[in-house]
């Protein structure tokens, strides 16, 4: 469908973009404040930057999380993928109905319930057998991983059901094996699938505060984590400055993303 | 390498991982919501007790019983629904015509529109719902606007109140509202509006006969997407809520990090999980609908 | 494959045969393929004809080991295919969406298979040129699928499946996907380049058509059976059952009961055609129900005077085809018939509607069938 928008539709574009975006650009604004307060605009500074850059407790929380997320995205896109794979490709097997739904559950399940049952989960565990002993990032991970995997299985069956199957037929009845089939055609044809899982569920990961806030210990504060207990003191313009960078680091991501598909797509 | 044993080996990790680290939790759950709860480590009774004279079972429904008899919960479930319920449906209306408008807009700009709507889902959530206090704030952005334009005299509450739970999960569920929607909306052959134009259907008509009822069930997976997870939701009752509009998922959070009542948290993600199990369960005959 | 010696002397084996191919895909559900068994001899270009559901792609893919026969046998040059995996069979297809890997270029496809053979890379490079060049794609063999057109694509898949010098090449409605003229000019090519390499083809189509033109011989399917089996134009000429003649070209078809014999001519009184007409054909028992199947372009307008099975009716309508047009007949008795005549002249002037007309055919011309 193409042509003019009717007024009423533009209207509602323009509305629904502006609230959508509205806020965000009052983040950025606002990181740019002189003054403490949002209320009152003091004048362009980037002293919350500085600050934010001074901030060691940012800084660990950061690296931790971020660490947490290369961790679990990768657990996520093994699991994911084979979840994914077996969803799509084997329609009946025993216990089909039970693997299904435990696969995609997480997708909706409240976070609160899945954090706290993973806790138990880790608790009963360390007194069954002493492992993990204690919560940390492992055990977080290890709960992103959960979650990741149903975001890249999704992902992986979507992308396997709008495949053409005879193309691995074609390439069994060429003489490759069914190992090498999966290598040489079905990976490379569904790598922007698998690209978008990770990604996926690295954000997650990195986004995450509930199952984090139930699995962490002592030691292991994630980014959320930290942003939260900063958070619920009240508004912290250093707050902003991160959110700011945050959005700039997506932007650049996004946007050099979209070039390079682009350029395949130029290519192609 | 038979196809049989192919197949077991793609199964057997994801399944033993799930199984593991999803089934098992709620099992473990379930049970220790008929624990009692004890000061120690763990926080709570054992089920089964060994002792002497064999092993005896030990259930308790202390945490069942407060569930029912202490009006906080029932609140707080009730407040769940309604808050979640009533803002997917804002979701609805203002996603609908926002998934529409992009499937009606000029073919170049489509993709951009939707990148659009998807990003501030790369973002961090906890962010934006954070911004909403900015905004909301007594002295915030919205009262000093009105304020300096003149509309009111004495700044208005929008936050710690309903009305701000219902703006940050309107806010922060949209995408998922509209990326469903667009998805239905898309397919929608424009030959069909053409042929109820032809037959004489004025574009309203065509919309109410047409158009909506082939979006139903992107209308049905986007309200179930928004919905379910909104009745968990503990951030944004947190921090944009007040002291009455407490919801399930936050009452959950603080019996288990203030008062430290493991079986009462287990007990309440145990209802939760209850009232969930019915959307649920359409939400999966939506997405292998999807698939068959 | 070194089969046990001691087994019964081996009866001299076709290059392919099935041996009664059961196919379920359902446990007790309708068979898609019921009992097939066929011998197809080295060299021949092999046509499966039928209509769609008929089973005769399950039977293509059982011979290409995607699917497993619940009974019966497959045999290739006298070795049992039973349990081995499609990528040990000598066995090569081309699928009818080509099944092009869309990650590599029109030679990286062709080499797919000889890759798989770990054959020396010389010989791969002069392996994939030869076989581009057999289909005109020389120029073209760093593409990749996307910049090949339609056809372009075809050639590289059937290329593809020539590579292996495979014992059978599997043909799944190699030219569904082509335009009506090219589609047309294919044919030729196909059957050239056939010839050429001499390998044995097994086409599967649903298109009358491109079975007839290309084949050697066909083989009709109906409901996961082979009705029929023979040349092109035995199956043209001779069907052995209404839905063979219906289903191949257009026919016309008159129930009729036997009334006698006389000097290799049979007797039929059709009520349809309200006349009784005459038929080479062996002699039947007098009162059995037959049906006169009779292809349009052997009835004849305007008949001499002395002609047998002369029939009367009226033009309803003509359709112009250019090399011929078709005419809808109605008999006295309101039977509709098809009429082509060829326009062997460009003045011809068409027949209008509602012109009585008498028509007329040769007794060898018809065929009788089972009711």
């Amino acid at each position: 469908m193409t042509g003019r928008l009717s007024l009423f539709l533009a209207v509602m574009l323009a509305v629904g973009y502006a609230f959508l975006y509205g806020p965000i650009v009052s983040l950025v604004v606002y990181s740019f404040n002189a003054s403490r307060l949002v209320t009152v605009w003091a004048g362009f500074s980037t002293h919350w930057y500085v600050e934010l850059l001074h901030n060691q407790a940012i800084h660990d929380a950061a690296l931790i999380s971020l660490e947490i997320a290369v961790t679990a995205a990768t657990g996520a896109l093994l699991l994911g993928t084979l979840a994914g794979y077996a969803l799509q490709r084997y329609r009946r097997f025993r216990g089909r109905a039970l693997f299904s739904l435990l696969v995609t559950a997480p997708l909706v399940m409240p976070e609160v319930i899945t954090g706290l049952s993973l806790l138990l989960l880790f608790v009963a565990l360390e007194q069954a057998i002493g492992w993990p002993a204690g919560r940390g990032m492992l055990t977080i991970a290890a709960a992103h991983v959960t979650l990741g995997t149903a975001y890249v299985a999704v992902v992986v069956e979507a992308r396997l059901a709008a495949f053409d199957r005879s193309l691995e037929e074609a390439a069994l009845d060429l003489g490759a094996r069914p190992a090498k089939v999966f290598l040489v055609i079905t990976l490379p044809l569904i790598a922007p699938a698998l690209a978008a899982g990770w990604l996926l569920a690295f954000t997650l990961s990195l986004d995450d505060l509930v199952i984090a806030s139930f699995t962490s210990g002592p030691s292991s504060s994630t980014l959320p984590m930290v942003i939260f207990s900063s958070v619920r003191l009240g508004v912290s313009p250093q707050i902003n400055a991160l959110a700011t960078l945050f959005l700039v680091t997506v932007a650049v991501l996004v946007t050099v993303a979209g070039r390079l598909m682009n350029a395949r797509a130029q290519d192609s | 390498m038979s196809a049989a044993f192919r197949r077991r080996a793609v199964l057997a990790l994801p399944y033993l991982w799930l199984v593991l680290l999803f089934l098992v939790p709620f099992l473990i759950s379930l049970k220790i919501s008929f624990a009692d709860s004890v000061i120690g480590i763990p926080p709570y009774t054992p089920l089964v007790e060994t002792g002497a004279g064999g092993w005896r079972l030990h259930l308790g429904f202390d945490s069942y019983r407060r569930l029912v008899s202490d009006d906080l919960y029932a609140v707080a479930y009730l407040n769940a629904i309604k808050f979640a319920g009533v803002s997917t449906l804002f979701c609805l209306l203002l996603g609908y015509p926002l998934a529409y408008g992009i499937v009606r807009a000029p073919r170049r700009y489509r993709n951009l529109l939707l990148l659009l709507v998807i990003l501030p889902f790369w973002t961090s959530f906890l962010i934006r719902v954070y911004a909403w206090i900015g905004l909301l704030n007594e002295n915030g952005v919205i009262n000093n606007a009105l304020l300096a334009l003149g509309l009111i005299d004495r700044p208005l509450t929008l936050l710690n109140n309903a009305f701000a739970i219902y703006v940050g999960i309107v806010y922060s569920y949209l995408p998922f509202m509209v990326l469903p929607l667009y998805a239905q909306l898309e397919k929608l052959d424009p030959a069909l509006l053409e042929a109820a134009a032809d037959l004489g259907c004025r574009p309203w008509q065509a919309f109410l006969r047409v158009t909506l009822p082939l979006s139903l069930p992107g209308i049905a997976a986007g309200g179930l997407l928004v919905f379910i997870p909104a009745v968990g939701e503990f951030v944004i009752p947190d921090l944009l809520g007040g002291p009455d509009t407490l919801m399930i998922g936050k009452v959950l959070w603080d019996e288990f990090f203030a008062n430290h009542d493991w079986p009462m948290a287990s007990a309440v993600a145990v209802a939760m999980l209850v009232l969930l199990l019915v959307p649920m369960g359409v939400m999966r005959r939506l997405l292998q609908g999807e698939s068959a | 494959m070194s089969a046990p010696a001691a087994a019964a002397p081996a009866p001299p084996t076709s290059h392919l045969r099935i041996e009664d191919v059961v196919k379920r895909f359902a446990p007790g559900g309708a068979a898609a393929v019921d009992g097939v068994s066929l011998d197809i001899e080295a060299g021949e270009f092999f046509a499966l004809l039928g209509p769609s559901g008929c089973g005769k792609t399950t039977l293509l893919r059982l011979l290409a080991g995607f699917e497993t026969p619940d009974q019966g046998r497959i045999l290739i040059d006298g070795a049992d295919m039973e349990g081995v995996p499609p990528y040990r069979r000598p066995v090569n297809m081309m699928f009818q969406s080509y099944a092009l890997f869309p990650h590599m270029t029109a030679a990286e496809n062709v080499a797919f298979g000889l890759r798989q053979d770990r054959l020396p890379r010389a010989e791969i490079a002069a392996r994939v040129a030869a076989m581009l060049d057999l289909v005109k794609l020389g120029h073209l063999a760093r593409r990749k699928p996307h910049q090949l057109s339609g056809g372009e694509r075809q050639r590289v898949a059937l290329a593809r499946a020539l590579a292996q010098e495979p014992k059978l090449v599997l043909l799944d409605e190699p030219l569904a996907a082509l335009d009506r003229k090219l589609r047309e000019e294919t044919r030729f090519e196909l059957v050239r380049i056939q010839r050429r390499v001499g390998i044995t083809f097994l086409m599967v189509t649903h298109d009358q058509e491109e079975a007839m033109s290309m084949a050697t011989r066909i083989a009709v399917m109906s409901a996961g059976r082979i009705v029929q089996l023979g040349t092109p134009q035995q199956i043209y000429e001779a069907p052995a059952s209404r839905f063979v003649a219906d289903f191949i070209g257009g026919v016309n078809l008159f129930a009729g009961r036997v009334v006698g014999a006389e000097r290799g001519l049979l007797r039929v009184d059709c009520a349809e055609a309200g006349a009784q007409l005459l038929v080479e054909h062996a002699a039947l028992a007098p009162g059995s129900d037959v049906a006169v199947a009779v292809r349009p372009e052997k009835i004849t307008l305007t008949p001499e005077p002395e002609a047998r099975n002369r029939l009367e009716g009226r033009v309803l309508g003509a359709a112009y085809r250019g090399e011929a047009s078709t005419y809808e007949v109605e008999l006295a008795g309101g039977k509709l018939l098809r009429v082509t005549l060829t326009n062997t002249q460009r003045t011809i002037r068409p027949l209008a509607a509602g012109q009585a007309v008498t028509l007329a055919f040769e007794p060898a011309a018809a065929v009788v069938l089972p009711p």
